[in-house]
């Protein structure tokens, strides 16, 4: 059988999903005997001409992490997603906009305004923004685009399957990956990982009644390393969570946060944890709610802290 | 904007609100025409997700009515309404969406005159906040990455 051919790319992300990549240990041995990677600008020396040149389908599989966020993300992914038979939006930045989508809170203005005027440590008294063009001595100079709204990889180009995770935990990476080796794909669009469900389900910690009375944020307080995250009052975000990660934060005593994307069949998980969350608030008094309600600093950053793009809203409305 | 004239989602539990609204029909009070009422079985069942859809494909306001407290036929859904409606706020208010547009009413099924009140009193206070699909932010338009 011939090799599979592999594409890795990273578009706007924290490089957290290569070094997830690597993280499969010495099962990568395993993939280097029936894959030869491609492209991978991390790891390898291949030019975006170089892909360019390719047939178009000649890659078998791209994994893709990263969120949509200039004209050069929307570029390559359209490139490989022309030259790829499977796309696969790899980590939570991919498929649903994760940690760099947060800038939908802002536009491209007052992004372009914090960091090359407002910043303290910034010295511009000229003003000057990055243009898409400069010309210098030279010739003329360009950069990539910088867009108003971040976006997923599914907003972008057509998506076959997504690795949830912020990022993918190893056996979630192989869990894919396995799949591919072996011919065993699931069907199309498939959230791949070990479970549908809540990430409770996987929790070890003991669950009674959900009332709550107050929230508090991690630093306020030390948690019961055995009961309820949730019920204790800290925002633990598993009861709209995917599971298939193993419940790690919860066990290392942090609330998870959400990384794992909504579970099977939800959109907008954010909407979703929130309408949980506040059913469990222990007041039926509208000003004792209201109270409970001001320990929550940042509700909308902290309900769709992975996935504001992927929401139904997809960004703020900027005025 | 004075040919303004929004569009307005109401969900109506079915037990008291849908029967209020009911009893302004047959008692025929005149109010907005705006309402666009959708059935639900309890305030409780409508979920965060169903104001978000409607403000996110169109709807300038979402009203839910529901149960006087105490007065739910599930007991207590109408109390999780209760809880949610101020964090919903909360949130819309962060993404750009004035908090005015979602409005939670308790309606019973004797309270027609109130069902029409709530009515007229919402579909005027969103006809003064305007339109909500204006401003720079189109859902989905391809454009906007053009800024």
């Amino acid at each position: 059988m011939a090799k599979l051919k592999i594409a890795l790319y990273w578009a706007a992300s924290c490089g957290g999903c290569e070094i997830a990549t690597l993280a499969i240990g010495d099962k990568i041995l395993k993939l280097a005997e029936v894959a030869d990677i491609v492209f991978w600008p991390v790891g390898i020396d291949v030019k975006y001409a170089d892909v360019e040149k390719m047939p178009d389908q000649s890659i078998d599989v791209c994994l893709f992490n990263g969120a949509i966020r200039t004209s050069e993300n929307e570029h390559i992914a359209k490139l490989l997603r022309a030259k790829s038979k499977i796309m696969i939006a790899y980590g939570s930045c991919a498929y649903e906009g994760c940690i760099p989508g947060l800038a939908n809170f802002y536009n491209r203005q007052m992004i372009f305004d914090r960091a090359y005027i407002e910043t303290p440590t910034t010295d511009n008294p000229k003003k000057i923004y990055p243009q898409t063009k400069v010309k210098v001595p030279e010739g003329e100079l360009e950069i990539p685009e910088f867009y108003d709204t971040v976006k997923t990889l599914a907003q972008t180009v057509d998506v076959d399957y997504f690795v949830p995770g912020c990022p993918p935990e190893e056996k979630t990476t192989w869990l894919a990956l396995e799949a591919l080796i072996e011919g065993k794909l699931p069907p199309k669009g498939t959230v791949i990982s070990h479970s549908v469900k809540a990430l409770c389900e996987e929790c070890p910690r003991t669950r009674e009644e959900k009332k709550v009375k107050k929230f508090y944020r991690p630093y306020e307080i030390i948690p019961d390393p055995e009961k309820c995250l949730l019920e204790q009052g800290l925002l633990c975000y598993g009861i709209a969570t995917r599971g298939g990660c193993g419940a790690l934060c919860p066990q290392a005593n942090m609330p998870c946060t959400g990384c794992y994307g909504p579970v099977e069949g939800v959109v907008d998980q954010g909407a979703h944890f929130l309408s949980a969350l506040a059913s469990i608030i222990d007041s039926n008094e509208p000003e004792e709610i209201q109270k409970i309600i001001d320990d929550i600093p940042d509700p909308a950053g902290t309900f769709y802290r992975y996935s504001l793009p992927d929401s139904l809203l997809r960004r703020a409305r900027i005025k | 904007m004075n040919n303004f004239e929004p569009k307005i989602v109401a969900f109506c539990c079915n037990w008291c609100s849908y029967a209020g609204a009911d009893l302004a029909g047959t008692s025929r009070i005149q109010y907005s025409p705006n309402i666009r009422v959708i059935r639900v079985m309890c305030s409780g069942r409508v979920n965060p997700l169903f104001v978000l859809k409607a403000l996110s494909i169109g709807a300038d306001g979402v009203l839910i009515l529901g149960c006087h407290p105490g007065d739910c036929h599930y007991i207590e859904g109408n109390y999780k309404t209760l809880r949610r409606i101020p964090l919903l706020k909360k949130m819309l208010q962060q993404l750009g969406i004035e908090e005015e547009r979602v409005r939670l009413e308790w309606v019973s099924a004797s309270e027609g005159a109130k069902f029409a009140e709530v009515a007229n009193s919402f579909t005027q206070t969103i006809r003064n906040l305007g339109s909500n699909s204006s401003g720079p932010f189109k859902q989905n338009s391809e454009e906007e990455k053009d800024g």
